[in-house]
């Protein structure tokens, strides 16, 4: 029974990391040898478009909400204590260095990455990517290193996009409905983030995520059982594995990041 | 420059425990249509795959022009595989492009061609198959049979030197299926091409064919000229010329016995 279990486990384990090697190998052959620029440019301003300006929405409406909900629970534990006045260095920190981030992946995933593991699923099942294999085009370089790029590009800016936003809706809910000094709000913040400790810290996190999701929508699009079935619960493992990885991801840069 | 354009030697693949191929031979004549035709499911496509690279045999050679192409490296077998050109069953055309710019893809991958000589020579293989006027349609708007004659220009775009069909004829009217007929043969006759054409429609294959293999039981059963084909004693080969559906060769896939199962319906 016991063995039987260790089995199942050591044969997934090593399913996992066979997985891995191959979408590893996959992502290396897209990434190295020469790029070509002038076929490769509006490749990728195509995909930065269906990627990123396109995801820019849910992240507008994400952020704002968050920023708001954010400076309405501070308020109201802050107040208790006579600081209000630190409500905008609560409602900044807490976006950029988790919030940010890691609500960003987690609503790219599921905007984005399930996007695209569904469009490359279905060309696998409708042989286009045979296709152009057999036209003497990689379609790693064609269609897998566009997404990837466009994805790693376009992500850490919708983060910042998403703190941005969220500060705003902290402002419009902490100063112009529950009454916190409006200069306060800002100087106090100036005062307590710190460029490199905060902003580029929430940035190295948001990359890092960026390539988790874009990796794993990648390859489970590209691994996809080419099936209508397949291409369903590929996207589904998509959305699951990248935000399960991604905050475990958080956590542990997390800890390196702030834990000492 | 040898007359053989595509060489398999003992070949034998397999898709997990199925054997598709057991130690199969045959030659493509350079400048020659060849047909192959077999039952469904024999293992067409995936010969085409085989030659193409797609796929590796378990054993045997594969080679196209001199080079065997199970043994190259990946740069050498996408060099390889400018010189040839395949017609997918499904068509696979890209479904985020119009049909000119599906045809107009391999051209724009490997050339430089200006634009406006891109334009002509689109046009013209569009022309060829009749598709013209459907350049700015998308492939979802077409018909399956319009879908894969849109990718047999695409397939013709760079002139290669082999071009394997894939079921050309299939969901074809007869003025259409007429037209591909035609075309096969004329790009044969006129760019010297080599064309490898799979295909079921024994009258129409039969027609074009210079040379003809008819593989089943995952070997070849006969080959041949059309007239020695249609001359063979071999009742394999009078079957599945006169389409009887069950003789020597199987209709149905390998299963139990009937009776037994239709006695025993749960297991
Ligand atoms: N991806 C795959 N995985 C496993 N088995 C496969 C796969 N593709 C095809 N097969 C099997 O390989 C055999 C040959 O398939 P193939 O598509 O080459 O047949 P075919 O001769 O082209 O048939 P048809 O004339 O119907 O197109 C079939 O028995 C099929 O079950
Ligand atoms: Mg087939």
């Amino acid at each position: 029974m016991i063995t039987e279990k260790l089995q199942n486990l050591g044969r997934s384990t090593i399913d996992n990391l066979a997985g891995f090697g191959r979408s590893g190998v996959m992502l290396f052959g897209a990434l190295v040898g020469k790029p070509n620029f002038r076929k490769g440019w509006p490749l990728l301003v195509k995909q930065l478009y269906v990627i990123g300006v396109l995801s820019l929405l849910i992240i507008l409406v994400s952020g704002l909400f968050i920023g708001m909900v954010l400076a309405l629970q501070g308020y109201t534990v802050l107040v208790k204590f006579g600081a209000e006045g630190m409500l905008g260095p609560l409602v900044a920190l807490s976006l950029l260095r988790e919030l940010g981030p890691v609500v960003t992946a987690l609503l790219f995933a599921g905007r984005a990455g399930s996007a695209l593991t569904a469009e490359i699923g279905l060309m696998k099942a409708t042989e286009q990517l045979s296709g152009m294999e057999m036209m003497a085009v990689d379609p790693l370089r064609r269609i897998i290193a566009p997404r990837f790029w466009a994805g790693v590009i376009s992500m850490p800016l919708l983060a910042m996009v998403f703190t941005a936003v969220g500060i705003l809706g902290g402002h419009l809910i902490g100063v112009n409905w529950l009454g916190v000094d409006g200069g306060s709000y800002w100087s106090t913040m100036q005062a307590n983030v710190d460029l490199y400790q905060d902003v580029v810290n929430g940035l190295i996190k948001s990359v890092v995520f960026a390539v988790i999701v874009i990796w794993i929508a990648l390859h489970k699009g590209f691994d996809a059982v080419p099936t209508s079935e397949g291409i369903s619960r590929a996207t589904t493992q998509t959305v699951v594995t990248a935000s399960l990885t991604v905050l475990g991801f958080d956590f542990i840069l997390t800890a390196l990041m702030f834990g000492g | 420059m040898s007359d053989i354009m595509v060489d398999i030697q003992h070949l034998s693949f397999s898709r997990g425990k199925n054997l598709i191929y057991d130690d199969m031979s045959m030659q493509v004549r350079r400048g020659k249509v060849t047909a192959i035709m077999g039952p469904s499911g024999i293992g067409k496509t995936t010969l085409l795959k085989l030659i193409g690279g797609q796929l590796k045999p378990s054993q045997g050679h594969i080679l196209f022009d001199g080079q065997d192409i199970p043994a190259l490296s990946r740069a050498d077998l996408y060099q390889a595989r400018k010189k040839m050109s395949m017609l997918f069953q499904s068509g696979a055309l890209f479904t985020e492009m119009s049909v000119f710019d599906n045809v107009a893809f391999p051209i724009r991958e490997h050339t430089r061609l200006s634009e406006s000589l891109i334009n002509i020579i689109v046009l013209m293989k569009l022309e060829s198959v009749g598709l013209r006027g459907a350049r700015d349609l998308m492939p979802a708007e077409l018909s399956g049979g319009m879908a894969r004659r849109a990718a047999l220009a695409r397939a013709i775009a760079l002139d290669p030197e082999l071009i394997m069909y894939d079921e050309p004829f299939a969901g074809q009217d007869p003025i259409s299926m007429g037209v591909i007929v035609r075309l096969i043969k004329e790009l044969n006759n006129a760019l010297g091409l080599t064309s490898i054409v799979v295909s079921h429609d024994v009258t129409e294959v039969m027609s074009i064919a210079d040379y003809v293999y008819l593989v089943a039981e995952k070997k070849v059963i006969g080959h041949g000229t059309p007239e020695q084909l249609r001359q063979d004693k071999s009742a394999l080969v009078q079957q599945f010329l006169l389409g009887e559906a069950d003789g020597a060769v199987p209709f149905h896939y390998k299963a139990a016995a009937y009776e037994d199962e239709l006695m025993e319906p749960r297991r």
